[in-house]
């Protein structure tokens, strides 16, 4: 069997970013396998821009920035095969592999890490009333079509939640002619970043509605109507409130899910996000099994998801390196009043290295708050925040020299002012 | 006094502008300097895709180097989309020069040999 000191599985950004830290880290005997016959991942059909703003501080498209990792990969050599759907993965790390060019092939790893991504949740996933017209896409499937194969998916299009994708496929469908009626969010607020309500819905003029959810769609093959009603706090519907759209495409971007179909057998425990519980080097209960970017949890930035690929491409050097002790005092992080999860789930307190870094979102969004972390009577933080949303990450950097190991828990919670 | 989220970054800092053109609540200098423009003679930058002439990779991503009069968007849209491009191309590519006279150019943001 072939052996390597590091397997990655996915050659999107974080696999690329994890591999090539590894790599300066002085792991040479590295392998990324990808299933599609591109690296870059998602990015490749993200061809908007605002990508890299912390990364390389500047603006690039998803394309732009993702070859800034592709080229460092040519150059480092950096081994990578393409076409190659990773079938499944043991907890002593043997990686099952096929190809048309290699058929099955099986690798002895002495470390992983997992850079899958995440999938989109799907029409079936979600239970619209009405009939099974076609006409209904995910927006990420809406995207790939147009931007890598010149196919607009509809004329007059209604989009369900404002995530991201779904906002950015308004603005882009709307530069190509198509009509965009609108955006209906369940919540009473929107999923996506401020700047793409403004740059995608503002600047073309496309109501968003909040609140409001598809009640029914309609038509026999074709999708020919879209029908809209207002939710009350229980998320029942309000009668009296339908708007009804002549439509004939209905774009979902209801959520996306990480992809962990390769690790759901092994000893692994998941959080909250859908993602395996980490520790500070993003190492799962199997030690020696990374994951990071949105196979971890789902990230609104790419910054965001190569600096912690970067984490676990050091966490995977450091295993190799036996420098992963698991000894030690162990803290596990509990996610309390207003906050809907933290990663890591666990810090080994004598593994981290100088900083330690949190990071989690809110529940809902608040204003004028106070988020504490805390183990037991030691404050380890205290951030103000006059305003904060569920779709932005919070990320905090802690020098280490603050955790007293007083506790086995870490508190993070919001205290609203009074 | 109006306001406005900045669109410069994914922070989306909340402004404040004043009468005098006194910009507040900005993280950093780049909103300042968004408010003013955004209130004078609004810009964007503008993401496309052009046709090639390969099968494989009918599609190229592109943009405009520098943002674009907003009100140039459309006409922009119009000029990219009767455009065929030849293979190989490379990131930086001008495709475009001077679209609808603005003074900036649409070039390729991503490489594509075949
Ligand atoms: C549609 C969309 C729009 C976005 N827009 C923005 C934006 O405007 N700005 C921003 O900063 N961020 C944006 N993001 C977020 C950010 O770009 C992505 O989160 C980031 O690129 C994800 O990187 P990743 O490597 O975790 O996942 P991916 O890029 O999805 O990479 C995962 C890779 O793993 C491969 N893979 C999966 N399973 C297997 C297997 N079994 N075997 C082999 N290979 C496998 C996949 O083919 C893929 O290439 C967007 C994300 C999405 C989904
Ligand atoms: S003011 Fe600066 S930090 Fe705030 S959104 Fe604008 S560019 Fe980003």
């Amino acid at each position: 069997m072939i052996e390597k000191d590091l397997v990655i599985i996915g050659g999107g950004s974080a696999g690329m970013a994890s591999a090539l830290e590894a790599h300066n880290q002085g792991i040479k005997s590295i392998l990324i396998l990808e299933k599609n016959p591109y690296l870059g991942g998602i990015l490749n059909q993200c061809i908007h821009n605002g990508f890299g703003l912390h990364e390389f501080n500047e603006e690039l498209t998803g394309p732009e920035f993702m070859t800034r990792f592709s080229d460092l990969i040519e150059k480092n050599k950096i081994e990578y095969r393409l076409l190659s759907n990773v079938l499944s993965i043991s907890e002593d790390k043997v990686v099952t592999y096929s190809n048309s060019y290699e058929g099955l092939v099986e690798i002895k790893a002495k470390a992983i890490i997992l850079a899958t991504g995440c999938y989109e949740r799907s029409p079936g996933a979600i239970q619209i009333p009405g009939t099974r017209p076609s006409g209904v896409y995910t927006a990420g499937q809406a995207q790939l079509y147009l931007n890598c194969y010149g196919y607009l998916v509809g004329k007059r299009v209604f989009i369900l939640g404002s995530g991201d994708i779904g906002l950015i496929m308004a603005r882009r469908m709307t530069l190509e002619g198509a009509k965009v009626l609108g955006v209906a969010e369940l919540m009473p607020y929107s999923a996506g970043l401020n700047r793409n309500i403004v740059q995608c819905l503002k600047d073309f003029d496309i109501p968003l509605y909040l609140s409001h959810t598809v009640k029914e769609v309609k038509g026999k093959e074709q999708l020919s109507k879209v029908v809209i009603a207002k939710v009350d706090e229980k998320f029942n519907f309000i009668p009296g409130t339908e708007i009804e759209f002549d439509a004939d495409t209905l774009l979902l971007s209801v959520g996306l899910i990480p992809n962990c179909d390769l690790i759901s057998k092994l000893d692994i425990s998941f959080s909250k996000t859908r993602g395996a519980n980490v520790t500070q080097d993003m190492e799962t209960d199997v030690p020696g099994i990374f994951s990071a970017g949105n196979v971890l949890h789902v990230h609104d930035l790419v910054d965001y998801v190569v600096s912690e690929a970067k984490e676990a491409g050091r966490g995977a050097a450091k295993y190799l390196n036996g420098k992963l002790t698991h000894k030690g005092h162990v803290y596990s992080l509990k996610p309390g009043y207003g906050i809907g999860y933290v990663v890591p789930q666990r810090i080994f307190i004598e593994d981290a290295g100088e900083q330690i870094i949190l990071k989690f979102r809110v529940t809902r969004p608040f204003k004028d708050i106070n988020i504490f972390i805390k183990e037991n009577d030691n404050l380890i933080k205290k951030i103000f925040k006059p305003a904060i949303i569920p779709s932005e990450m919070e990320i905090v950097k802690l020098d280490k020299s603050l955790f007293k190991s007083l506790d086995n828990t870490i508190d993070v919670y919001v205290e609203e002012k009074k | 006094m109006k306001e406005l989220i900045c669109i410069t970054c994914p922070r989306g800092c909340h402004l404040k502008v004043d009468d005098n053109m006194n910009v507040t609540g900005n993280f950093c200098p780049r909103g300042a300097k968004y408010a003013v423009n955004e209130l004078t003679h609004p810009v964007r930058t503008l993401t496309s895709t052009i046709k090639t002439n390969s099968e494989l990779n009918p599609r190229c991503p592109v943009k405009s180097k520098e943002p674009l009069p907003k009100e140039l968007i459309f006409k922009a849209m119009d000029e990219i989309n009767k455009v065929v491009v030849k293979l190989p191309i490379n990131i930086g590519d001008i495709v475009i020069k001077n679209v609808c006279g603005s003074g900036v150019d649409i070039v390729a943001t991503k490489k594509i040999d075949k």
